[in-house]
């Protein structure tokens, strides 16, 4: 058996598929990743690069007629994967815990937000209903909502967006897990209060050494908060590294184009952006070669980048992984103005 | 340039323009009452992209629809062209829009899936009574502008990508050749990677046609990168507007700097060191507008203008505000960048902030001539 890990999530060569009209296809393709305690891992991509259905698969949720074909997924020395439904309803939350975008959507309206808390604390733990609700006013306390006795009988429509999200995380961390997954917890939120439910995730991993996935599509975000990085691509990992070193050294196109292809509030504004050509590929479609070349600014109809899968390989620092043919020569010059 | 735009006047000129959503329904208390839009005057010359910021509930989508005239404004007037079109009804509110278009946010329910690429393009111009050849060469020269294959005419919306579907979108909107476009979050559904090709399509469509833009949006970001001039609004006001350059280098009025203070920068080395500037509470609702500067309760520099000596004060919650925070609305000042602020020359203490470097300084003055 494996001994003591050093991380509180490590997931092996995930692969989910769902049945195409050409056999299964890849939605999740050969994932690996892991996080420490007390560490953040940022997981980007655009939509259809697999990294909430990576998550998803991690924590058992995925509706057939999709499966998780293989891999391991490992929290506290437990193999998630093929676990009874039974046992895995028991992890999820009380050990590896998941909160979504729309934090409308993740409350019933029609019971008041203490009720809902009691709920979750007493899905697991064999309370009172009165140490609950004590234990509900010392979670919204947690996750700094101001006046947190009197709020727990009020309704979520009674909350603004980001006290809703503040009310999910409470609800997420009730049972101390080891790993919290937020898939894009600030997305609907204004940049203002998605900076201070960051800071509060902040805070959280700090005090509790819970480790945090955050799945992103912004790269601030991930330059402010984050530890690791991991860039997915079509199913696919195609970078992965601390942050300092993916932002400083970036070594593969798809991240070095889109560092290059993002607005920002500090730089010239003098020119265009570098924008990728064309559109991500369709989950699963890609079968031969690298699933970016289309769009590389390395040009197309390279033979090795058409026939060959490049592997995801050590450069330099032994943490930080690329998967190109080319990523040991990468260079700026080469990029388009 | 200058010398034609002085002469013809802008091509927008928005004055006093209010809003506010009443209590029509009957589950509604009678007397409640949203002021959606307050109060805001700004124009746009041809040619020119004027960024709308704020975050939900500022106003700013409301505004874009009243410019064009897509729902009625309580107050104010809109001026297109240098004509009062405020009262403008039915078939010449319709005339309008061949000028003035609006590309939505929504690429996939904003374009009627029963309908072909061709038939959507053609449709504005089929209602404005263009004749047969014109709108085949109109439509073919349009799609090729946009960047849509001529030969995709016939496919439907839903074999498109989102990024491709927001083409088609602006190709509706161009194709009557309008000059003015307002842009409602016209990127922030897409993928980072298709925003780019968006933006600078957006830029190179200007560039050639001299085209003018409302941008609105949400992301500073974004709207730094292709607006001349920025106008920050925050429940339904219009609180700091200036020449980009001088708003992000900086910025005077404290709502502009906490929110420019919060984006975080693609820039680890940087973020880490930064310190937020942080707000009290969150936006306030405009159903339940604030008195005074509606941006009081949250506001970092009233409460350390309250310490001055010889500022009127009066308690609030468990501090004190200047008295005039809490009852006037502070105005927007003449000139090219201004704040409504009652105190926008006072300099926050304990911000960290870096200094202003002397180019921008010297932008801020001549913007204050």
């Amino acid at each position: 058996m494996q001994s003591q890990s050093p991380y509180a999530l490590e997931i092996r060569n995930l692969r989910t598929v769902f049945p195409g009209p050409a056999g299964p296809l890849p939605i999740v393709d050969d994932v690996s990743l892991a996080v420490r305690p007390g560490e953040m891992l940022a997981v980007v991509g655009e939509s259809g690069s697999g990294k909430s259905m990576t998550f998803m698969s991690a924590l058992g949720l995925i509706a057939a007629p999709g499966r998780v074909e293989s891999g391991t997924v490992r929290v506290g020395g437990v193999d998630l994967v093929g676990l009874a439904p039974e046992a895995l309803r028991a992890c999820r939350g009380s050990m590896i815990s998941m909160i979504f975008q729309d934090p409308l959507s993740g409350l019933n309206p029609v019971f008041t937000v203490g009720d809902q808390i009691v709920e979750v604390l007493r899905a697991h733990r064999r309370i009172s209903r009165r140490q609950a609700r004590e234990k509900a006013v010392e979670l919204l306390e947690r996750v700094q909502i101001p006046d947190p006795r009197r709020r727990l009988d009020d309704y979520p429509h009674q909350f603004s967006g980001g006290m809703r999200q503040r009310v999910l995380t409470a609800m997420a961390i009730a049972h101390e897990p080891q790993v919290l997954i937020a898939d894009e917890p600030t997305t609907a939120l204004d940049v203002t209060v998605q900076a201070q439910v960051l800071d509060l995730i902040d805070t959280l991993r700090r005090e509790t050494g819970m480790a945090v996935v955050l799945i992103t599509h912004d790269l601030g975000i991930v330059a402010r908060h984050a530890d690791s990085m991991t860039v997915m691509y079509a199913g696919r990992v195609v970078e992965q590294g601390s942050v300092a070193r993916v932002f400083a050294d970036p070594r593969h196109p798809y991240t070095r184009s889109l560092l290059r292809g993002i607005p920002r509030i500090d730089s010239p504004v003098e020119g265009d952006l570098m924008s990728i050509r064309g559109q991500p590929p369709l989950p699963g479609s890609v079968r031969h070669g690298c699933a970016f070349e289309g769009r590389c600014y390395l040009g197309r109809g390279r033979v090795d980048c058409l026939r060959n899968r490049p592997e995801l390989n050590i450069i330099g620092d032994p943490e930080h992984l690329s998967a190109c043919h080319y990523a040991e020569s990468l260079h700026d010059e080469e990029m388009p103005a | 340039m200058n010398a034609v735009q002085a002469k013809a006047g802008p091509l927008l000129q928005v004055t006093d323009l209010a809003k506010t959503f009443g209590a029509t329904h009957r589950l509604v208390p009678k007397g409640f009452s949203v002021r959606a839009v307050d109060g805001v005057s700004f124009s746009l010359n041809e040619g020119e992209t004027l960024g709308l910021v704020g975050e939900t509930g500022s106003g700013k989508s409301t505004l874009g629809r009243l410019v064009l005239k897509l729902i009625e404004p309580t107050s104010g007037k809109i001026e297109f062209q240098g004509v009062d079109v405020t009262g403008w009804q039915g078939k010449q509110a319709r005339s309008l829009r061949a000028r003035m278009q609006m590309v939505f946010q929504d690429p996939f329910g904003s374009l009627d899936p029963r309908m072909t690429v061709n038939d959507l393009v053609r449709e504005p111009m089929v209602v404005h009574g263009y004749g047969k050849d014109d709108i085949e060469v109109r439509l073919e020269s349009t799609l090729l502008q946009v960047g849509i294959d001529p030969r995709m005419g016939k496919r439907y919306p839903h074999e498109f990508s989102g990024g491709q579907r927001q083409r088609i979108g602006i190709a509706r909107a161009l194709v009557l050749e309008p000059k003015l476009l307002v842009l409602d979050e016209p990127v922030s559904a897409l993928d980072v990677s298709i925003q780019a090709q968006i933006l600078n399509l957006l830029r190179d469509i200007q560039r050639r046609t001299g085209i003018a833009y409302l941008f609105i949006a949400h992301d500073l970001a974004v709207v730094r990168h292709i607006s001349d001039r920025v106008a920050v609004m925050y429940l339904g006001r219009i609180a700091e507007t200036a020449p980009r350059q001088s708003l992000y280098a900086a910025p005077r009025h404290p709502y502009t700097k906490a929110l420019l203070s919060a984006v975080p920068t693609p820039d680890p080395a940087r973020e880490r060191g930064k310190r937020r500037i942080p707000l009290h509470g969150e936006i306030g609702s405009a159903a339940a507008m604030p008195g005074g500067c509606s941006f009081h309760p949250r506001c970092f520099r009233a409460r350390q203008a309250a310490t001055l000596p010889g500022v009127e004060v009066e308690p609030w919650r468990d501090t004190r505000l200047p008295r005039a925070c809490m009852r006037e609305v502070p105005v927007l000042p003449a000139g090219v960048h201004r704040a409504a602020c009652h105190f926008a020359d006072l300099v926050d203490e304990g911000l960290n902030e870096q200094a202003p470097s002397p180019s921008c300084q010297a932008n801020a003055a001549v913007g204050a001539v």
